[in-house]
């Protein structure tokens, strides 16, 4: 047995949230966010926490969680900048944030800053294409992205 | 003749604080429900089927078909699932929905639960779409604390319905109907096999039906008002509405609702403004990144409805219209969709799976220059290699999209070479 286990609060969210399904395995989904939400990323530990929650073995936990691209399988950082890539933002300018990213805070895709503050992940399309471009913070949208408006969220994360 | 936005999905977007139960009801949301109930559930999905509604997350099968699938009613659970994973570049019209009127989304939730006889429900939401989860899990939660659902509906109803949403992790392959169930079972999102007959989908082997986000809102209208008042708009095949989205450098981009049949370039230019800061327009993917592209000239004969698109080559897919200008690289365009493809194959299929691989580096290698006419045969190759071998339509979308970039636009990756 690992060293995870869910806050007080997490079980009960846990156990109310396993009464909407038919069978436990619904709640790999569920289970893994509420992993992420109390501690950032799914550690091994906390795989095997879930596994053993849901009648599981750990690789059945790792294959599914490696197969969905928003779990962090290490620690990232305190502001997660995800920067999205895909057609309508790359045309309405996010190469030039990517840059403004790199410049700024020295980091490229997939590398966290030095401090341990900032983690940046360009990502496929977010669906926020009317707002191109886009980057989320900590899952928080911010649409039609500039790099003055980029600069001043930076800014107020330091 | 001007373009004429229609407010029956959206009509609720502009009010302020439309999402809470309180505003929404004072504007009509829950009206459909006494008429549902006064009905018998198969008389609804006739409604449904006489409307023509069809479904909007990208394929067009007709919604009333699609729920005689499910089996007679017996002793199984049965359920409903709603899609909103919404992941197709270009695509971001259910967002609106979750974020200004959710109670439509519950309200057609309830009517549509109560025609194929299900009374669980699971609406599947893109991960990243946090905030949009949060705001309707907020107005779940009114329905429930109102009364609207949970043991009874409306209070009065002697039919239970429970809502619950599912959060996915991020993998676009989930907006497929089957990998989308496989991923609420606790699997990877990789498709099933799609079995010769039509039938109903199934979730942990009981009937189920999965239907779109907009198309399940999109039937309170016709159980209140209907199908006539959804058939008066559209064309005779496409009857009804779409919210069409429009991205890339316009004046307006963002999500619109309107009628089957609107000429492509009125929409740009009437609703979308038109091109921004003088650009020219050079190319449109009209539905979501998987939609073979349209040249300028082509959007001038394109129009708004699945039939036409076919007629010109292309599909109409969820109507996200990404709107290309002149002086981008239709190279760099193939490159970027092709990444996105490549990332997002689930890789159960050998041909997706080394296919978009494979194109990504080939037309990387063109970009650094390093190309021939040779590699622009094996990415055509490629792209027909991946047809119709697969479990699932993501490689025939990718074939789609990269085989029509590569075919219209050949100049321009010839041009690498003699750089």
């Amino acid at each position: 047995m690992g060293k995870f286990k869910y806050t007080e609060a997490n079980e009960k969210e846990f156990a109310r949230i396993a009464k909407k399904y038919p069978k436990i395995d619904a709640m790999m989904l569920p289970a893994l966010w509420l992993v992420q939400e109390q501690e950032g990323w799914v550690s091994p530990d906390a795989m095997i926490f879930v596994a053993d929650k849901l009648g599981k073995t750990p690789i059945e936990v790792y294959e599914f969680a490696t197969f969905y691209t928003m779990f962090n399988l290490k620690p990232i950082g305190t502001y997660h900048i995800e920067l999205c890539k895909t057609l309508s933002c790359m045309v309405m300018g996010a190469p030039e944030l990517k840059k403004f990213v790199k410049d700024t805070l020295g980091i490229g895709p997939g590398e966290t800053s030095e401090d341990g503050k900032f983690h940046f992940s360009e990502v496929e399309c977010q669906g926020a294409c009317g707002g191109a471009p886009m980057i989320a913070l900590n899952n928080q949208y911010h649409e039609n992205m500039s790099v003055d408006k980029l600069k001043k969220i930076i800014e107020e994360c330091k | 003749m001007a373009v004429e936005l229609v407010k029956i999905v959206s009509k609720n977007f502009d009010i302020p604080d439309s999402h809470k139960l309180e505003v929404a009801l004072k504007h009509g949301r829950y009206e459909s429900i006494d008429k549902a109930f006064s009905m018998q559930p198969d008389e609804i999905t006739e409604e449904v089927c006489k409307s023509g509604l069809r479904g909007k997350g990208g394929g067009g099968a007709a919604c009333g078909p699609k729920w005689k699938l499910m089996p007679p009613v017996d002793e199984r659970p049965r359920y409903l699932i709603v899609n909103g994973d919404e992941s197709e570049p270009g695509t971001f019209k259910d967002r609106q929905i979750f974020q200004y009127d959710p109670h439509l989304l519950i309200e057609g939730i309830i009517c549509s639960s109560y025609a194929i006889g299900a009374h669980d429900a699971y609406i599947y939401i893109r991960g990243e779409y946090k905030w949009f989860i949060d705001r309707l899990n907020e107005a779940i939660e009114e329905a429930y604390t109102h009364g609207i659902i949970g043991e009874k509906v409306m209070n009065k109803y002697d039919y239970r319905i429970d809502i619950t949403v599912h959060r996915g992790g991020g993998a676009y392959i989930c907006g497929e109907k089957s990998a989308l169930i496989e991923s609420i079972e606790g699997k990877r999102g990789h498709p099933r096999l799609k079995p010769h007959g039509k039938e109903c989908e199934w979730f942990y082997g009981m009937p189920a039906t999965v239907n779109n986000v907009e198309t399940i809102s999109s039937v309170p209208n016709i159980v209140l008002n209907g199908f006539e008042s959804y058939t008066k708009w559209g064309t005779e095949k496409a009857p009804g509405t779409m919210l069409f989205a429009m991205s890339g450098p316009v004046k307006n981009p963002g999500v619109y609702e309107l009628q089957y049949g609107e000429k492509m370039l009125d929409v740009i230019n009437d609703i979308g403004g038109g091109m921004k800061d003088g650009l020219k327009l050079k190319a449109v993917i009209p539905g979501g990144a998987s939609c073979p592209i349209l040249t300028a000239e082509e959007v001038e004969k394109a129009y708004l409805d699945y039939e036409s698109m076919w007629d010109i080559g292309s599909t109409l897919g969820t109507g996200g219209m990404m709107i290309i200008p002149e002086g981008t690289s239709m190279v760099e365009v193939a490159k970027n969709l092709i990444e996105f493809y490549h990332h997002e194959s689930c890789g159960q299929c050998t041909p997706c799976r080394e296919g978009t691989g494979w194109i990504d580096k080939t037309i990387k290698k063109i970009l650094e220059g390093n190309g021939s006419d040779e590699d622009i045969n094996t990415i055509l190759d490629v792209c027909v290699t991946m047809n119709g071998k697969t479990i699932c339509v993501f490689a025939p979308a990718v074939k789609d999209i990269i085989q029509s970039i590569v075919e219209k636009y050949r100049h321009e990756f010839v041009e690498y070479f003699k750089s």
